[in-house]
């Protein structure tokens, strides 16, 4: 125990053991970065890490007691406060468990497949931006932070000429889209895209070859294949370690059976091997949008599923057709009911499996949903993974497993 | 937190149901239609009682005793290639059947085959670890502990994982309200004016989907908003302008040309 006096004041992070080097040091719940409301209670002998005990929780909202009392699609804006850097991902996995939970996978109109898959991989694009600008200024380049948040705020401005908001988009809906896309809207993707590879290449330029980048990442952070598949690693960690294993090319969903696209793998297990995958797969998602552009320009009009038992008719039928708004009303009222039974669907999020389990007992309520959240698992790993590393090294870390905590607590 | 009252289920209800309606079931094949499934069941079965099996929305579904979870989870980890535990947790069903629903989602990436073992404890009946099996389970069952309550044994760090360590009762428990303490709705009543004022002012309203008609201090018709503490009137007042009718204007000067980025790329 610490006997505070004038000459030494009482610390509250610290405790001081008289016998030895041992210290432990209680990093956040508010630390820059922690990446969120993370608390590491770090158990240091020197400048070495003995144990690592991570503590989550002070962003719980209880959205899996929320999904319980809220209709479905009443709780679809909600899964937009979980991974908010990448709020499409969450729309997209949980209408596609909805969507194979009533079995109207099938009816959902091919504009609005390809619309949900420029909007998934535009956010992946800002994602990965994110991730790299919030990493690297961690690692102390501040110049990368300014580079990336720029193109970030165009691809933001994309988003928000979609649906009007540029985080919580919401734009990915039980059954389809909501909208159309805006008429300049392929425009100015295009122009996005074909600057974005010079964009990749400058921070490769800054970061790659860069000598304290690389004293920073390489051989720090490093996972083995086993550690990453019995710790439920996911996503770009998981590919970290050798393991290809993506979402999008083995259990393909939406449009991704037709895209051509790599999936890249580094069998390193460090950070810097990370670092060097996100970057090709920023690449690789914009190599899938330039697929996109002339599937969305052959693809027939229709946005939103044509099952009026579990979704809306479109706003011309609802105006016209008295039996449709007496349906719309039914839907907006009491909710859908959907099939008796349950339902596991992951989808590839921007931070690994994302996945949602819904139990259904016939009720406009799910009985039971459960979020399966990349970070979560990724999380739980920092106990193992930071035990012999320095102090100086747990930022590098916590920011390359690219954890948001919004998911973590949900 | 104070212990509150006691429900059964507090989780939202439908307020109107067809009686004629009954919801259909999720469709379900038996599990000899796959060829790699059925594989993995007979392998399964050779060694644990497997209760019932089918596969629903492509994937296998498992029920097994929860003595053998275990056991099962090694053996499909390192006889039948489901080297990946993405999720478990647990479902209550205490109202109905008495018991928790506990599910494993299990993945194989060599085989590209998802599968769900399940199976079905009572109340207070504690369950195996698989944390020293699958890593990832560390933190599930930790979770699952601090949502519903149930004991994993062996377990390296028991611990609440996102609820504080001091709290009262387990949150995704049907029986857990939705309103939070239930003894804190009189708090300010009792002290401000006493206890005995709690018939005059009544509760705290905490549900906060509730709109009351007549409440013309936090809601009124549109166009018919009355002073502080007057009845609703039917005649439509003036007291809302808008922006449209001539009223109140936001902006006054704006000029649309010179605020706009036209081209920011």
């Amino acid at each position: 125990m610490q006997t505070p006096n004038r000459l030494k004041p009482f610390y509250e992070n610290l405790v001081f053991e008289k016998e030895g080097n041992q210290m432990i040091v209680n990093f956040g719940p508010q630390h820059p970065s922690a990446h969120g409301q993370l608390r590491l209670i770090l158990e240091l002998d020197g400048e070495q890490v003995v144990k690592a005990v991570p503590d989550v929780g002070y962003l719980h909202r209880g959205m899996e007691k929320m999904a319980e009392n809220m209709i479905y699609n009443e709780y679809l804006p909600t899964t937009d406060r979980m991974d908010y850097i990448a709020a499409a991902s969450n729309n997209y996995g949980f209408a596609l468990a909805v969507e194979r939970l009533l079995d109207i996978e099938g009816e959902v109109p091919r504009r609005a497949e390809v619309i949900r898959v420029m909007l998934l991989e535009l956010n992946r694009i800002i994602s990965h931006l994110f991730w790299l600008a919030t990493h690297a200024l961690d690692v102390g380049a501040m110049s990368v932070f300014l580079f990336c948040f720029r193109e970030r705020e165009f691809a933001m401005d994309l988003m928000e000429d979609y649906c009007g908001a540029r985080l919580t988009h919401s734009a990915i809906r039980i059954g389809g889209v909501p909208l159309d896309l805006p008429s300049d809207w392929i425009d100015n993707l295009h122009k996005f895209i074909t600057k974005m590879p010079e964009n990749i290449a400058d921070y490769e330029g800054l970061l790659t070859e860069n000598r304290i980048w690389k004293m920073r990442l390489e051989d720090v952070g490093t996972l083995s294949t086993e550690e990453a598949m019995s710790w439920g690693c996911s996503g770009p960690t998981l590919r970290g370690s050798g393991v290809a294993w993506d979402i999008r090319k083995e259990e393909p969903y939406g449009i991704y059976d037709e895209l051509d696209f790599k999936v890249p793998v580094s069998d390193k297990g460090d950070s810097y091997g990370r670092y060097k995958l996100y970057m090709e797969e920023m690449q690789q998602s914009v190599e899938i949008l330039h697929q996109t552009i002339p599937l969305y320009k052959k693809s027939p009009h229709g946005l939103m599923a044509k099952v009026p038992q579990y979704v809306s008719a479109t706003k011309e039928e609802l105006m016209t057709d008295n039996f449709a708004l007496m349906q719309h009303f039914v839907l907006v009222t009491q909710g859908m009911r959907p099939p008796v039974g349950e339902v596991y669907v992951a989808t590839e999020s921007p931070k690994g499996e994302l996945g949602f389990y819904i139990n259904s007992q016939g009720d406009p309520y799910p009985y039971r949903l459960k979020v399966r959240a990349p970070s979560f698992f990724h999380t739980a790993l920092l106990q193992e993974i930071l035990v012999g590393t320095y102090l100086a090294d747990v930022v590098t870390i916590i920011g390359n497993l690219n954890i948001v905590f919004g998911e973590i607590d949900r | 937190m104070r212990e509150y009252q006691n429900r059964k289920n507090a989780q939202a209800k439908a307020y109107y149901s067809d009686r004629f309606y009954s919801a259909p079931p999720v469709p379900t094949t038996d599990v000899a239609t796959d060829e790699v499934f059925a594989a993995d069941l007979k392998s399964l079965e050779s060694k644990f009682k497997i209760a019932k099996s089918y596969i629903q929305a492509g994937q296998m579904v498992l029920f097994i005793n929860p003595e053998d979870i275990k056991a099962v989870m090694i053996h499909l980890k390192e006889e039948l290639a489901y080297n990946f535990m993405s999720e478990m947790s647990a479902i209550d069903f205490l109202e109905k059947a008495g018991e928790f629903e506990l599910f494993y989602q299990m993945l194989s990436m060599t085989k590209k085959k998802r599968l769900r073992v399940k199976f079905s404890i009572k109340e207070d009946q504690a369950v195996e670890t698989i944390s020293d099996v699958f890593s990832s389970a560390n933190w599930a069952e930790r979770e699952m502990f601090d949502m519903f309550g149930i004991i994993v044994n062996n377990h390296p760090y028991l611990k609440r994982l996102i609820m504080p360590e001091d709290w009262n009762s387990y949150p995704l428990l049907k029986t857990y309200p939705l309103i939070g303490d239930e003894a804190g709705q009189w708090y300010e009543i009792d002290t401000i004016f006493g206890k005995e004022h709690r018939a005059v002012v009544g509760p705290e309203i905490r549900d906060t989907k509730r709109v009351d008609a007549k409440d013309t201090t936090q809601f009124a018709r549109v166009r018919h908003e009355v002073p502080y503490g007057e009845a609703p009137s039917s005649k439509p007042t003036n007291y809302a302008q808008f922006q449209e009718d001539g009223g109140v204007p936001l902006i006054t000067k704006f000029n649309g040309e010179q605020k706009t980025l036209k081209d920011r790329k």
